[in-house]
């Protein structure tokens, strides 16, 4: 057994109030060796990498426990030895390497800021550039000279990266990579990770929210939820066969883009670093939980083999994954084309420098029926949405409902034209206003263009609430006193307000935890089958298409690539494009594989 | 208002109690006052008596007396300057910000050009073509602020309206001035009123400047302003003529801003940036 680069023991990280943040957080990993920290928004995810380097934000401090790199302890010795640690045993990758790369800097610079940070300086070019090589960037002079806005988003990561080896660490600390990444560059990025480490036998904690990323690059895997590791095993292990119910309930959530399934979303809405209860933190979701004692005491880190620990009292009953669960059964009725979209072309920028978003799309759909369009960032997929609502000025083609041609502008349309297309922005934070309460907002579609009495829309607002499963209590709330879920789940009901036949959902679970996107989208596909509506879903995540869509389009650069069934394009592509983003798609899986990079390029 | 003096530090604490007792005073303070406004008490200019705890002016009047009446017109003018100039400059900057048409670069460039002219060189022309009345310089104070208003209307509007909640108004069918009304004025609220407190200061400085000048307020009328204007020469020999007036509009102003900006903490707009849109 070689020694463990990184030792982690007993870690606890609170608030300056004292409230933890990370609690009983032990970990090893050897070199060589990938660990993926999985966990939603407030498990403690990011507090917990970044004190693996010794570091934590302003009111949060370490309170007790060891961390260990190479048997220099970074819980110790004063903030100046911590600091020459930093970087040459341990460095750490953040999230957005757009904000993390300092813009007034050359890439030169930022690479050799870190040798010369360690007094490594002579003969720093060549160690740049190496560092560049080992990432697959162009190690030329030229290069050297760019800044980071003349990079392109893989590339802004990719010299974070090389920042992160080029002092020879020994443990690299990557805090959601390839976050805001498009899958295929995603692919490219985890390729690389992958090598490195084997190259360089370099120690690797991957923090993400995504299992489907994490289980294809992780060796093992561990499972946040309220700031405690609740389980830890090998990634095959762990996947297959979940021993707690919480790692259960987030596989469960993950779409699948090649196997199509029923998603089951967790009850209950994931706690906050205030609100953690005594005992098991997840016992009040639990749906096996039956000893009351979860609800008092912790239940212990278990081993239940080997390699493979849980935080259960009840971890033998956790039944396993339904694989298999099947979809609910879509059925769209022939007949008339809902909504049709003829050559549509739109786009931005003045007359003399004009910029298309969306060139020449046509494609239509049937009543009940779910189309998902998918595509990339800057691919016109939302433009398209905003020209089909009236929002955006069209420059040629026509959108037409039941057969009528509606006006660009949607003030021009017919009452009853703006009624029947409802659209879902993507972020609520964004699309509820934070001053109007949350049973006004809903019962408001409904009284202008339903044209209901005062208390005929607020009733209505009542009963869609507990359509979308929201407590009634939540009418007098603001947007702000509510959770991203919730949220979303209103902007639903204000869609819903207006009885519309279709509603046009764009990137409405990007910005939400996946067990809260499973939720939307089990509540989306439920009020499919009870209301007959048509959907147009707008995404970049073919697993969300698996799960929902009858058929997709695929969008690139506003031009159509594809078009058709879901099954048929998602197990057969027959574009070069569609075929890149299918094999670059993030996949569960039991063994760490990746897509090659073959077929991604 | 109950968070809102929950919030407040003990420097707007302080700020709050000044600034409510100087309008009490300016309000009743002639109900208090022990002599006439207008007759003289005594010699001119001489120091505190028994009978005048300020002395008297440069016609013998009770100083006292007159401080007491003469805050109704610097704080009433510059009040009532301040109101008409944020309802000016919400409707013009809700406006250009919201049309996306012609008539955005029309009222921006209007109020440019109205922004270069100094404001007491703009009121003194006024004043001077339309003649001195209180209304007069009422209208000349809010239009001097009123592209300053409609400016930073504008701006919040502009950011508003691109939001999602707006475009939802939009697709639903909302008319323009229900989009404008329910869904963009309830969020520029916050960071409008963050800066009336510079607006009502500034006001009552052009307001006393030009009573200083001796162009608005004409004796005998009792104004702070005014005050010092007219006993400026007998400074050595009575300083309270002077000082009095001069503290207490000093002190109001400070005690509006420091009020003022702990209602912009309260709203969560930081200083820094209230300076910046001034």
């Amino acid at each position: 057994m070689t020694k463990p680069v990184l030792l982690v023991r007993a870690l606890r990280v609170e608030l300056d109030s004292g409230l933890p943040i990370v609690e009983d957080l032990d970990l090893d990993l050897r070199g060589g060796e990938v660990v993926g920290i999985v966990g939603e928004s407030g498990s403690g995810k990011t507090t917990m990498a970044l004190a693996l380097l010794g570091f934590t934000r302003r009111g949060v401090a370490i309170r007790s426990g060891t961390v260990e790199v190479e048997g220099s302890a970074l819980t110790e010795g004063g903030e100046r030895s911590v600091r020459s640690l930093r970087g040459r045993l341990v460095s750490y990758v953040a999230q957005d390497p757009g904000a993390a790369l300092n813009p007034s800097l050359r890439v030169g610079d930022l690479v050799g800021d870190m040798l010369r940070a360690h007094d490594a300086g002579g003969k720093a070019e060549g160690k740049v550039m190496a560092a560049l090589r080992g990432v697959n960037l162009p190690a030329e002079r030229e290069f050297l000279r760019r800044f980071p806005h003349q990079l392109s988003g893989g590339q802004q990561q990719r010299v974070a990266i090389a920042t992160a080896l080029v002092c020879g660490a020994k443990l690299v600390v990557l805090d959601e990579p390839t976050t805001g990444l498009d899958v295929v560059t995603q692919a490219r990025i985890l390729n690389e990770i992958q090598r490195l480490r084997s190259e360089q036998n370099v120690a690797i904690v991957y923090v993400s929210h995504d299992l489907a990323v994490v289980s294809s690059i992780a060796d093992r895997v561990a499972v946040m939820y309220a700031g405690r590791i609740v389980e830890e095993g090998p990634t095959a292990e762990l996947v297959a066969r979940p021993r707690h119910p919480y790692t259960r309930g987030l596989l469960s959530s993950v779409p699948d883009p090649v196997r199509p399934r029923r998603i089951q979303s967790i009850p209950g809405v994931s706690v906050g670093v205030g609100d953690r209860p005594p005992g098991c933190a997840f016992a009040p979701r639990c749906l096996q939980r039956t000893e009351p004692r979860a609800l008092m005491e912790a239940p212990p880190f278990e081993q239940i083999d080997t390699h493979h620990r849980v935080r259960c009292f009840e971890w033998r009953r956790t039944p396993s994954l339904e694989w298999e669960a099947p979809l609910i059964t879509k059925s769209s009725a022939p007949g008339v084309d809902l909504l049709e979209v003829d050559s549509l072309t739109a786009g931005y920028g003045s007359r003399l420098a004009p910029l298309e978003a969306v060139r020449n799309v046509s494609f239509s759909v049937a009543p009940g029926e779910c189309l998902a369009i998918v595509g990339e960032s800057g691919s016109g997929k939302s433009t398209l949405a905003r020209c089909i609502v009236g929002l955006h000025p069209q420059r040629a083609g026509r959108v037409l409902l039941e057969g009528a041609v509606l006006a660009p502008g949607a003030a021009r349309r017919t009452r009853e034209a703006r009624r029947r297309i409802q659209i879902v922005f993507q972020n609520p934070n964004e699309s509820l206003n934070p001053r109007h309460r949350v049973g006004n907002a809903i019962a408001r579609p409904a009284s202008i263009l339903r044209k209901l009495s005062a208390q005929d829309a607020d009733e209505e607002a009542a009963r869609l609430l507990g359509m979308v499963r929201l407590s009634l209590g939540l009418r007098d709330r603001f947007p702000g006193e509510l959770s991203g879920g919730e949220r979303q789940r209103v902007a639903i009901a204000r869609a819903l307000s207006a009885k519309p036949d279709l509603i046009i959902c764009d990137e409405i679970t990007s910005a939400l935890d996946v067990s809260v996107q499973a939720a939307v989208l089990e509540l989306l596909s439920e009020l499919r089958a009870e209301l007959g509506l048509a959907l147009v879903f707008i995404t970049h995540d073919l697993g969300v298409v698996a799960s929902i869509a009858d058929r997709m389009l695929v969008l690139e650069s506003g031009a159509i690539r594809e078009q058709g069934g879901v099954a048929a394009v998602l197990s057969d592509p027959q574009d070069d494009y569609t075929r890149r983003l299918v094999a670059a798609a993030p996949r569960l899986v039991t063994s760490p594989t990746l897509p090659h990079l073959s077929e991604v390029e | 208002m109950r968070r809102f003096f929950r919030a407040l530090t003990p420097s707007a604490w302080i700020g709050f109690v000044v600034l409510v007792s100087i309008v009490g005073l300016a309000v009743f303070g002639p109900l208090l006052a022990p002599h006439p406004l207008d007759e003289p008490i005594g010699v001119p200019l001489t120091r505190p008596t028994e009978g005048a705890p300020f002395g008297t002016d440069f016609l013998g009047r009770d100083v006292l007396s007159r401080t007491l009446w003469g805050g109704r017109s610097v704080l009433g003018l510059a009040g009532i300057a301040t109101v008409l100039a944020y309802a000016g400059g919400m409707a013009v900057g809700l406006a250009a910000g919201y049309s996306r048409s012609l008539l955005d670069p029309l009222l921006m460039r209007v109020s440019d050009v109205m922004l270069s002219f100094p404001a007491l060189l703009f009121l003194l022309v006024l004043v001077t073509g339309a003649g001195s009345s209180k209304t007069v310089l009422v209208i000349g104070v809010a239009l001097v602020q009123m592209p300053l208003v409609a400016r930073i209307v504008r701006a919040a509007t502009l950011e508003q309206s691109v939001r999602g909640f707006v475009e939802a108004a939009v697709a639903r069918g909302e008319r323009a001035t229900a989009v404008v009304r329910r869904e963009i004025v309830p969020n520029i609220l916050g960071s409008v009123t963050a800066d009336i407190g510079l607006r009502f200061t500034y006001s009552i400085i052009l307001v006393a400047s030009v009573n200083f000048l001796g162009l608005g307020l004409q004796p005998p009328d009792a104004d702070w302003a005014l005050i010092i204007s007219e006993n400026r020469a007998g400074l050595t020999l009575n300083p309270y003529v002077i000082l009095v007036p001069a503290a207490l509009i000093a002190m109001f102003t400070i005690s509006v801003n420091v009020v003022g900006d702990a209602v912009a903490r309260n709203l969560g707009i930081s200083t820094a940036r209230r300076r910046l849109v001034r």
